[in-house]
């Protein structure tokens, strides 16, 4: 049994009166897909905010491969390797779809502390830059100024840019919010081809999008856990279809 | 091939080539044309682009609206003042200390400041320079309000560089414009330039991608506050005279003017816009001494119909040929 990557023990998180994240410990294993679902206000955003470091827990530990990072600020935990995408596309607009991707493998590179040698003639940052967007459909948007893409692009663009960091596990929050079918299909496709190669933990609505990706499924409820299991498991669980999937 | 030739040839360039030339033959333009005096005005234009240019360095490409860029302008005035006062007058130890001193300065703003975010990070840079502006108006020794007049110009010991010839001095003003354009167009392009518009662009973004902004705005920050000393610098010994107004926050706003007219984020446009400030002010203040009141709407207008100022309205015309 391999240890698990991401470990949360006892977190909370409350807001005023309103529970976010109650005594949630969680297990991820690296190499899969973990889903969290549940209804709009279950603490899923919540808790990838606490996971990423945008957020502090108001009590419980976070460990990611083996470190303890609950005192880390977010950039020193992306630096480690946990990256998050948003939900609200949030990319740098006034880039161009390239100079996007180029400045997040930069990031990745160590410190931005050169200041003499141009950027954009650098091949280290412009080929990997080229060959990730190449792999996501957007290679004949490079130049295009990424605010003017249309937004299952910018989701994409989204995605690319957590991608280029070079992590070891990706907290993606509701990747295919806002597609279309055709592109949340693609999108599926091109997360089942990172499997195994980088952890991730997901969460979508798309119920089609999460049984045909995740290898294990959390199901939370007013921020508690109420069931963890094999997608099968998950949808065979009373207490899972009454609480979310609806009971047919 | 003929799209880098076009946009070689945008008008935007052309006009900031003009300005540099027009810039460069002042001394001799000036006596031919029978206005002796432009050249002093040139000099001063010419430092205060220096400044605008430090300022659109955290301001235009970082997006941090500093309300206290005066204060390195003005502690590096008065390191030379001060300096020449108890009889140090050498150029190569006013020079390096002041620059020293307005990157301390701008260092310790910075780090207090860039705590903050939005209205609360331009007033506490307001706060700050103001502090400096009551402290030289309180400095009884330095001349409190009166200012302190500075005897004799930076002595270089070299003849060829001598800054009490005004020929000789006017170039030293150029070349230290040419060396700041420069030196700012390597940043700007840099990994560090593209970390410092990635900021301002959506600072939460390069958090994500692992950015610690923090550090990357101060060193901005300490970087644009040198190069601002370097103004002050050149103000003191132009002047030959520095004041507590040199540290006032009516100076932070007029560089603001100055970068908004000429383009945030434009790498020439604030010595575009400090030329035209200055070319404003004088025929302005030729038809009345109240000459803001035309000036106050004048870049009202700029900021409503020409976004990205002057060179921001240049660059939109050669798109439609």
């Amino acid at each position: 049994m391999p240890e698990p990557i991401l470990v949360t023990e006892s977190l909370h998180k409350n807001f005023a009166a309103l529970i976010a994240t109650d005594s949630l410990s969680l297990e991820i294993m690296p190499g899969g897909i973990h889903a969290i679902i549940g209804p709009n206000g279950a603490g899923k955003t919540t808790l990838i905010n606490q996971l990423s470091g945008m957020m502090k827990p108001d009590s419980g530990r976070i460990r990611f491969a083996g470190q303890d990072v609950t005192d880390l600020a977010a950039p020193a935990r992306v630096r480690l390797g946990l990256v998050r995408s948003f939900q609200i596309t949030s990319i740098l607009r006034d880039f161009s779809v390239l100079d996007n991707v180029a400045l997040a493998i930069q990031a990745g590179q160590g410190h931005s502390f050169r200041f003499w040698a141009k950027a954009a003639l650098d091949p280290t940052l412009r080929e990997p830059a080229r060959a990730l967007l190449e792999g996501l459909d957007l290679g004949a948007r490079n130049d295009v100024r990424s605010g003017e893409l249309a937004h299952g692009e910018q989701r994409q663009l989204e995605i690319a840019m957590a991608l280029a960091t070079n992590p070891k596990m990706l907290l993606l929050d509701e990747p295919m919010a806002g597609m279309g079918p055709e592109e949340s299909a693609r999108m599926t496709e091109y997360l089942a081809g990172l499997k195994g190669r980088i952890t991730m933990l997901l969460i979508e609505h798309d119920m089609d999008a999460v049984f045909a990706l995740a290898d294990r499924i959390t199901v939370l409820v007013y921020g508690r856990a109420i069931a963890t299991g094999t997608p099968d498991a998950i949808r065979a669980d009373g207490e899972v279809r009454r609480a979310y999937l609806g009971d047919a | 091939m003929n799209v880098g030739l076009t946009r070689c040839m945008t008008l935007s360039r052309v006009i900031s080539a003009l300005v540099l030339a027009i810039c460069a033959f002042m001394p001799f333009l000036a006596p031919a044309v029978g206005e002796p005096f432009l050249i002093g005005m040139f000099a001063r234009a010419m430092i205060w682009s220096i400044a605008a240019l430090s300022l659109n360095l955290i301001m235009g490409y970082g997006g941090m609206i500093s309300f206290g860029h005066a204060a390195y302008l003005g502690v590096a005035a008065y390191t030379v003042g001060i300096l020449s006062f108890h009889g140090v007058t050498s150029a190569w130890i006013q020079w390096p200390t002041a620059l020293i001193v307005s990157a301390i300065v701008a260092f310790l703003f910075g780090a207090i400041s860039l705590r903050t975010r939005g209205v609360y990070f331009i007033m506490i840079t307001l706060a700050l320079s103001q502090m400096l502006y009551f402290l030289a108006r309180s400095a009884e020794l330095y001349g409190s309000d009166d200012g302190l007049t500075i005897a004799r110009r930076s002595a270089t010991g070299l003849s060829f560089l001598n800054l009490n010839d005004r020929v000789t001095f006017y170039y030293v003003i150029f070349a230290a414009l040419l060396l700041c354009l420069f030196v700012l167009w390597r940043i700007v392009n840099s990994r560090f330039g593209m970390v410092i518009r990635g900021i301002k662009s959506n600072e939460t973004r390069m958090e994500g991608i692992g950015i610690s902004t923090y550090r990357y705005k101060l060193a901005a920050f300490v970087i644009a506050g040198t190069m601002c000393g370097l103004a002050g610098i050149l103000e003191a010994n132009l002047e030959k005279f520095v004041s507590p107004d040199t540290l006032n926050w009516a100076r932070s706003g007029e560089m603001i003017f100055m970068v908004v007219l000429g383009g945030m984020g434009s790498l020439f446009g604030p010595v575009t816009g400090a030329v035209v400030y200055w070319l404003l002010q004088d025929k302005l203040a030729d038809l009345t001494e109240h000459w803001q009141i035309i000036f106050g709407p004048f870049l009202i207008l700029v900021v409503l119909f020409a976004r990205g100022g002057i060179d921001g309205m240049l660059k939109r015309r050669p798109r439609d040929a």
